[in-house]
């Protein structure tokens, strides 16, 4: 599978990377090296083999429901780059 | 008295601040004049020196008043991916653009709760995305270390600041994480001892996320009994992390010294590559020689996918870690770059905040999950992960340790590697199928190259048996007597 | 399908298909995977805690009580539980979806296929089929109308517990709409694992539309996202089928996409900002472990669970004597079924029934009260009704002592005593009130003693009005048709 200009700048778009046209040649041939070295995995056998789920056996625990968090909106804003308040800002969504 | 950190070991400090030869205070100020002399080694991102003083104070006064904690007055760097509260924590990426947690992380919380001191927080490769600490926004560490012609060399990644500052003896210890190797590789390219744990024995909360399911925390020392010590204390159930274990963590050094007689130690046949270097092929055959000498018996194992974990790994990291930083958006925290719009705003953050490295990873990551590949792509590597896994299962029926190479190669310059990102990845190749395994892993100095560059040796274990690990540890360390020291270079 | 449901389009009739997709929030105290209180209309980023706002190194950890509220709405549903599942993240970028995922469940939800009656108004049940339920986040809030170049983000519901409940596209038309939704939103209040007040977002659904002509394949569909009422609901379907219908009429043909109900308009537009093509990139959670539920656990759960509405409702025709419909009134919500079985204990199911519905529900609805705060309990309803059922008054006049109680809150035994009300059953008492309207109408008498039988009901008439309406009306018959036959 090779990728081309367009399938990489489609790629940077859903991931919100701005990339300028010079990156984006240079990033596709870099994805595509990257592609070429990984596709000797479609050579092992992996019929009947489950996909790795957790790779220690655990079981997931589970939290009782209390309220033991919140109530701090200085720790949750202060690092905010903009804020209104107690609100952050963005630019404006139109819907 | 004149105190040099680069002769101590944290277990040969303890001792000397036990037996009142110096305080916490002046352990820390000597190691605080050493980091601010180490300064071109660019090892340190934050340097801390009054909350180092400040909490060394408190440390001896605790001591005075007999409640000496594990690490008690211990001067430690941590590696800039574990947050710390109210203090810069960057990821060394310009996207974290004075982030201060209000929070700790578990694992740093733990040290501290021990007793120790933090001077600082360490330079590493951005996200931890890298094998030569190069891909930092802050500019490469350098390795302690010199070629034989007075050549910069790279001190590995991504913890090359840790191994860095502990190397050139300015931290009796550092912090480390390791995803695909972060923590043994650049211990071996730095002549020091680290080890990674077995995936859930230390919290991951509070650590700037990589990959989820393969990064861990663990510890970066001159010893292999200060990686115990250290490892002790950072080690334990959080309930805060869905993926820590809930199991008690053993006295990692009361059976140090109990000696491998008896222990069968694995050599699989497929770490020895095509092309590898002769002299780390040797210094393997060295350390099968010391283990047998010192009572253990050798057994040839066989892992039959090893081959294909390098590519199963960049397919699985890059995966999560395209989703893990996606939280950084420029809305809470850190970096923004203004945009018309919402989603300009976030392509420019983002563009401009993740360096090339991350960005490329993230694009990877992107790719692989989407529609119509995911199956070829992340689903297959995961397969492919459980089949590894199993060659691990299989090979500990027969044995209680595997010994392998570390690295590759001794330290390179900088610059060497950064064209092509295939040949910084194959950086690796020792030591991502332990992180797809999830199983502990150690690298111990073992020998010096003709480069008069140190070579380092690693060593596998069974789940949560960091124990056994440290004790065969603990024996390569004796037999190899490793006690070669970087000159100084940096001061003059 | 019934040909009544087509819509009869310029080129012929058309059938509407719906499914909906319901997103319930679960009622607990604390979020799905954080500690942040759950609890409606705090300051902004006043219930967020470091996992929600996605800080760095912030890891998640689930709340047991969410998994088993999830559970119990299953079996409500009489679902299949599936004892395991998965937490993938669902990957896009938006300013009130801190993570830049949402944690959801993907491929294997905790509930897969299951079932809901609809209580049809001619009193017949309709099934409609649950393809799947599955636990995830909300996200935050985003503020357009604060500022004119910014948008406001709150965190607030950010990580809050939601049920996403899928149906299959059975329903035909929006009054089915309207009645799957009504009756979710009562198996959820039975089951306590919702409170379904809409107004406040605990309940939102995204509601599937196409059309079709009857017996075709089905046709493709647009997702009208996010509708908050019963109503919206109903008019946005009507709306979206008649919008197809004229498309697919001109020759024209429907784009997959998702679109917005403007309450305001009554119309449904296109939702521009999510034109570009989604690939929310589905991974298992690596900082979660798939979810395993313990069989005996989920039976515990099952052992435990309320009466729920169409058993009620089945109870209430078999050992009631209720008919469909008054059942089905009494059961849509819990508060006014356990009222009617109150007031109905050791009392005639029927005339209870009749009393609950017509006349305290008219008052209640009146009176503009909650039922706690309504000053008819049961008990004095119970009382009213124990003086009809000893004949003490008949049921007009207990119409009016009914009134009485709730203007003065007194109860109807009192009212009654106070104002002399009670039933007259002395027959000669009676005798001599029909005595004295026969003798005032000796012509209407010979009349009907001539055979005009229709004058009886005069007679009935004008001996309740004499005897001021206490005169038992058995009694009065009885007599009358005595004495008029000479």
């Amino acid at each position: 599978m090779s990728l081309d200009r367009t399938a990489v700048a489609k790629i940077a778009k859903l991931a919100r990377l701005k990339m300028e046209p010079e990156r984006l040649d240079a990033m596709t041939s870099e994805l595509n090296s990257i592609l070429s070295f990984v596709e000797e995995l479609q050579s092992v056998n992996t019929d009947n083999i489950p996909p790795m789920t957790s790779v220690m056996p655990m079981k997931l625990r589970q939290r009782e429901d209390e309220v033991t968090d919140g109530g701090k909106p200085d720790a949750v804003l202060k690092n905010a780059p903009q804020r209104q308040g107690d609100f952050y800002t963005v630019p404006k969504v139109v819907e | 008295m004149a105190i040099d950190p680069s002769t101590l070991t944290i277990a040969g400090a303890l001792e000397g601040l036990a037996k009142k030869d110096f305080t916490s205070v002046e352990l820390t100020q000597a190691s605080i004049e050493a980091m601010q002399a180490a300064r071109p080694l660019n090892a340190m991102i934050t340097e801390t020196p009054e909350k180092a003083l400040e909490m060394a104070k408190a440390s001896d006064a605790r001591r005075a008043a007999g409640k000496a904690g594990l690490l008690e007055g211990i001067p430690l760097a941590i590696k800039d991916l574990f947050c710390t509260e109210g203090v810069l924590t960057t990821a060394a990426s310009h996207i974290l653009d004075g982030f201060k947690p209000a929070y700790e992380s578990t694992a740093t919380a733990n040290l501290w709760q021990a007793g120790a001191v933090m001077l600082g927080k360490l330079n590493l490769d951005e996200f931890a995305m890298g094998s030569s600490n190069e891909t930092s926004y802050y500019g490469p560490a350098i390795n302690p270390w010199r070629a034989q012609d007075g050549t910069r060399l790279v001190p590995g990644g991504s913890s090359g600041g840790s191994a860095a500052a502990v190397a050139a003896g300015f931290a009796l210890g550092a912090t480390g994480t390791d995803t695909g190797g972060s923590i043994r590789q650049p211990a071996s390219l730095c002549g020091i001892t680290g080890i990674k744990p077995t995936y859930g024995r230390v919290s991951r909360w509070g650590i700037v996320a990589f990959a989820s399911s393969l990064d861990q925390a663990g510890p970066m020392t001159r010893s292999v009994r200060d990686s115990a010590l250290m490892l002790q204390a950072m080690a334990g159930f959080d309930p805060k992390d869905s993926t820590s274990v809930d199991t008690p963590v053993p006295d990692y050094a009361a059976n140090l010294e109990a000696g491998v007689k008896g222990l069968r130690i694995g050599i699989p046949r497929e770490y020895r590559m095509d092309g590898m270097n002769p002299e780390i092929l040797a210094l393997w055959e060295q350390g099968k020689a010391w283990l047998k000498d010192a009572g253990a018996e050798i057994v040839d194992i066989h892992l039959p996918h090893t081959h294909y974990a390098l590519s199963a790994y960049y397919i699985v990291a890059p995966a999560e870690a395209s989703s893990n930083l996606a939280r950084y958006d420029g809305v809470r925290y850190g970096l923004r770059v203004p945009g018309k719009d919402l989603i300009e705003m976030y392509e420019n953050t983002r563009g401009e905040g993740f360096g090339r490295e991350v960005q490329r990873r993230i694009m990877i990551g992107t790719y692989v999950l989407s529609a119509g590949y995911y199956d070829a792509y992340y689903t297959k590597a995961q397969r492919v992960r459980t089949l590894i896994k199993k060659d691990f299962e299989q090979a500990f029926q027969r044995v209680d340790a595997i010994l392998t190479p570390t690295a590759p190669n001794t330290a390179f310059p900088l610059g060497a590697k950064t064209d092509d990102p295939i040949t910084m990845y194959l950086n690796d190749v020792f030591t991502v199928p332990v992180n797809l395994a999830g199983l502990p892993g150690m690298s111990l100095p073992a020998g010096m190259g003709a480069d008069g560059l140190p070579w380092g040796l690693q060593l596998i274990g069974r789940p949560f048996d960091e124990a056994t690990l440290l004790r065969v540890g603990r024996t390569v360390e004796k037999a190899a007597n490793f006690t070669a020291k970087p000159t100084a270079w940096w001061r003059a | 399908m019934a040909e009544k449901d087509y819509i009869q389009g310029a080129t012929g009739p058309w059938e509407i298909v719906i499914g909906m997709e319901v997103h319930a929030q679960v009622l607990s105290k604390s979020k799905l995977f954080s500690g942040a209180s759950t609890v409606f209309g705090a300051e902004p980023n006043h219930q967020v805690s470091l996992v929600d706002a996605a800080m760095p190194g912030m890891l998640p950890v689930i709340n047991k009580y969410c998994i088993e509220q999830a559970v119990r709405t299953g079996l409500g549903l009489k679902a299949q539980i599936n004892l395991h599942s998965v937490f993938d993240r669902k990957n896009y970028f938006y300013a009130d979806l801190p993570q830049g995922y949402q944690i959801s469940q993907y491929k294997q939800p905790i509930v897969g296929e299951g079932k809901l009656l609809l209580d049809m108004p001619d009193g017949t049940t309709r099934e409609i089929g649950i393809t799947r339920l599955h636990l995830e986040q909300d996200a935050g809030k985003s503020l357009h109308d604060q500022s004119p170049r910014e948008t406001f983000v709150d965190l607030n519901r950010s990580g809050v517990a939601l049920m996403e409940i899928v149906s299959e596209p059975d329903m035909r038309n929006s009054e089915e709409a309207g009645l799957y939704l009504k009756k979710l939103r009562t198996i959820l209040r039975y089951l306590g694992t919702c409170d379904g007040n809409m107004d406040e977002g605990s309940m939102r659904a995204d509601v599937n539309v196409s059309v079709r002509r009857p017996g075709e394949g089905l046709g493709t569909r647009c997702e009208i996202k996010n509708v908050n009422s019963v109503r919206f609901v109903q008019q946005a379907i009507e709306y979206e089928a008649r919008r197809q219908i004229e498309i697919l009429e001109e020759g024209g043909q429907i784009d997959q996409e998702t679109r917005l109900f403007d309450t305001g308009k009554g119309v449904t537009r296109s939702m521009r900002s999510k034109e570009e093509a989604h690939d929310y990139r589905y991974f298992p959670d690596p900082d979660l472990l798939p979810l395993e539920l313990d069989g005996e656990w989920v039976n515990q759960i099952a052992r435990g669970l309320p009466e729920l509405p169409d058993e009620k409702k089945a109870r209430f025709i078999e050992k009631l004597g209720l008919s469909p419909y008054d059942a089905s009134v009494l059961v849509a919500e819990k508060e006014s079924a356990d009222f009617y079985e109150k007031v109905a204990k050791g009392r005639d199911g029927k005339l209870c029934a009749n009393w609950v519905i017509t006349e305290y529900f008219g008052l209640l609805n009146k009176s503009g009260q909650s039922m706690d705060d309504f000053v008819i309990t049961a008990e004095k309803l119970g009382g009213l009704i124990d003086l009809i059922s000893d004949n003490t008054i008949s049921n007009r006049l207990a119409k009016d002592v009914f009134a009485l109680m709730v203007e003065t809150g007194k109860d109807a035994a009192t009212i009654v005593e106070e104002k002399g009300m009670k039933q007259v059953t002395d027959t000669g008492a009676i005798e001599a009130v029909i005595d004295a309207v026969m003798a005032a109408n000796a012509d209407k008498v010979a009349e009907y003693r001539s055979g005009k039988d229709k004058l009886f009901g005069f007679f009935v008439g004008q001996t309740m009005k004499a005897s001021g309406g206490k005169a038992n009306p058995n009694a009065v018959n009885e007599l009358l048709k005595k004495k008029l036959a000479g």
